[in-house]
């Protein structure tokens, strides 16, 4: 079953958003689907980066002022290997 | 894993400023998607021993514990990551932990003073080397 998921590092800083990405990552299944709202700056750009190097989807990159909200889906064939 | 997958990271130093640099390279890079091995010695491996991890005074502008504090102060307010955590995060997003064996020798420290929690195993240089060979970056702090 695909499961969405919300990772919430409202107010948090360097390197909170990205582990807290990756740790979504490393516990969802393939067509899984991470939703991340935050509002560090750097991690808008960050993430986006990490989820390429990590051979995932990037779904969306929405925002609303400083706050962000970055949707990440897990392919259902991992190619990379990475997860 | 191929290239550029890894990244070797020696933590020689055991100020806080600079461990804590080290750690929050350590879990950005896992974070994005690296191996990542710590290869703790010399005053980093002091941070190792148990209650220790943030115990290191600041490299500059200590002033007898008085820069510490107010560092901590701004780390705080800035809502920075405890030390403490991060080093759990790079544990539960399988980091690797390692303690050097001769230091351990040289200055009198023994398994049971250090943190068994967070250490992934003991080794000594050839460990590092080859884990270096392999590595695309590999850091001295």
């Amino acid at each position: 079953m695909v499961e969405s998921k919300k990772v919430d590092v409202l107010g948090e800083t360097c390197p909170v958003p990205l582990v807290e990405m990756r740790k979504a990552v490393r516990k969802a299944s393939p067509g899984d689907i991470i939703e991340v709202i935050g509002n560090h700056p750097e991690s808008k750009e960050e993430i986006p980066m990490a989820v390429e190097e990590l051979g995932l989807e990037l779904m969306s990159l929405d925002e609303d002022g400083d706050q962000w909200v970055i949707k990440i889906k897990i392919p259902e064939e991992d190619r990379r290997g990475r997860r | 894993m191929g290239e550029g997958d890894k990244a070797t990271i020696i933590v020689h130093s055991g100020e806080f400023d600079k461990v804590y640099s080290a750690l929050i390279i350590g879990t950005g890079a896992l974070s994005m998607g690296m191996d990542v091995s710590m290869y703790f010695t010399f005053w980093g491996l002091e941070r190792l021993k148990k209650n220790e991890l943030d115990k290191g005074p600041l490299s500059r502008m200590n002033f007898l514990g008085l820069g510490k504090w107010m560092m901590k102060r701004k780390l705080k307010k800035s809502n920075v990551r405890e030390m403490d955590d991060l080093i759990e995060d790079f544990n539960e997003l399988g980091g690797k932990i390692l303690a050097c064996d001769m230091t351990m020798e040289i200055m009198g420290v023994n398994k049971e003073d250090l943190r068994d929690d967070v250490i992934t195993d003991y080794c000594a240089v050839g460990t590092y080397v080859k884990e270096a060979k392999e590595s695309d970056v590999t850091l001295f702090i």
